[in-house]
């Protein structure tokens, strides 16, 4: 108990040396995404996510991450809007109710950044990206970063919606996924 | 007094009101339009054009103002009974009032539900209020009402510029009217 309760201390007093950080803290996280409509930038967000992360700083190549969103909560920011990107020809989330992250290799950028690579699936489709995080230690640790993807690509909006000079072809995903510290 | 009379409305604005009635009529319409239809790339376009619409209206009633503060109106003919001009005087500065709400509060609706307004796609035009969905709620309905009243009184103002043409035979519209040179009672 009070080694822990030391550990707690340390970990808050010393973050940069905290050791590792490992499961997932939900309320900690978040998940949004600018789209662009007519050439106006609207921010959205989903509301459910889960995931597990293993992330040492002494040994980041060795850190891994694996992130699920429920499309089901997302929240465009307009109501209607939520209700037309649950169908076929948006998320088709009755067939493809997830998108998964997962990380296949995280290198240092130094100064807490780093570049993290993985494959993301949505709608069935499986792509390899890569982002750059920053790392904020403590009690709790978070990489926040964001990354652009093509909604083409995953066959985001299709029939009239691929129309991208109306809803643009690039959305901007911005995350921050936290864990606590063990 | 030998200063000149004018009996007319000057050229420049008789073309502001003109365009100005002809974008907000058509606003009017493509407001009541858009509204009602389900979600489509069309929709998102439409709702764009009317939000440029809505800031070309605000800016050409702007200038129209600004025109007007140094070329007084024509006065009312003598012929119409004291309560008639102050209801027209009445009616003119609600309009001005409500020309300039209008497009305000749908400025304020718009950044309230999260969607600021960008003119023509180019020009952002700064969010006064923060994203909240239900002032953005609250703001939608001020801004019908607010569209209501106005179309009320254009219905009242124009029945009232027919009612001076053809039953006073006086020359209130006509000296609005870009074409007919000559006062119709020269007095
Ligand atoms: C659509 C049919 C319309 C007709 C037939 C019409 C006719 C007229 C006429 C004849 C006048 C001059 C009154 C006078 O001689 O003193 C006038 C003035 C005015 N109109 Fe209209 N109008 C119309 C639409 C509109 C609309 C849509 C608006 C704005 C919402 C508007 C706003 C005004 C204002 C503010 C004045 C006062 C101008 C001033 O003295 O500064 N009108 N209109």
């Amino acid at each position: 108990m009070k080694r822990s309760l030391l550990a707690c201390l340390l970990a808050v007093t010393l973050p940069a040396a905290a050791g590792e950080y490992s499961g997932f803290a939900a309320d900690q996280s978040r998940v949004s995404f600018v789209s662009t409509q007519m050439n106006v930038p609207v921010e959205g967000r989903f509301q459910r996510f889960g995931g597990e992360i293993h992330f040492d700083p002494a040994t980041p190549t060795t850190g891994s991450a694996r992130l699920e969103v429920e499309l089901q909560s997302i929240d465009t920011g307009l109501e209607e809007a939520d209700e037309e990107v649950a169908s076929a020809e948006w998320f088709d989330i009755a067939k493809h109710p997830k998108a998964v992250f997962e990380s296949s290799a995280v290198e240092a950028l130094g100064d807490q950044t780093y570049r993290i690579r993985g494959t993301l699936t949505i709608k069935g489709t499986t792509r390899e990206i890569a982002t750059e995080a920053r790392f904020e230690p403590g009690a709790i640790g978070a990489f926040s970063g964001s990354f652009k993807l093509m909604r083409s690509d995953y066959a985001i909006g299709e029939g009239m919606w691929s129309d991208t000079s109306v809803v643009a072809d690039d959305i901007e995903i911005r995350y921050r996924i936290a864990a606590p510290a063990q | 007094m030998s200063l000149p009379r004018h009996t007319r409305y000057d050229p420049v604005a008789i073309t502001l009101h003109w365009l100005v009635a002809i974008v907000i009529v058509c606003n009017f319409a493509l407001g009541v339009y858009m509204h009602e239809l389900p979600l489509s790339p069309w929709k998102l376009k439409i709702y764009s054009w009317h939000k440029w619409a809505g800031v070309s209206a605000f800016l050409l009633v702007a200038l129209r103002l600004a025109w007007r503060r140094f070329h007084t109106p024509p006065p009312m003919p003598e012929s119409m009974p004291a309560w008639q001009r102050q209801l027209a005087q009445h009616g003119h500065h609600l309009l001005y009032l409500l020309m300039f709400a209008v497009p305000i509060s749908g400025w304020l609706m718009s950044s309230a539900l999260g969607v600021q307004t960008v003119y023509f796609g180019a020009l952002p035009i700064p969010d006064l209020l923060d994203k909240d969905k239900e002032l953005g709620e609250v703001l939608k309905q001020v801004h019908e009402a607010l569209n209501l009243g106005m179309a009320a009184i254009v219905l009242g103002h124009a029945g009232a510029a027919l009612k001076h043409h053809y039953l006073d035979r006086d020359d209130v519209l006509t000296r609005m009217l870009p074409w007919s040179k000559t006062p119709r009672n020269p007095q």
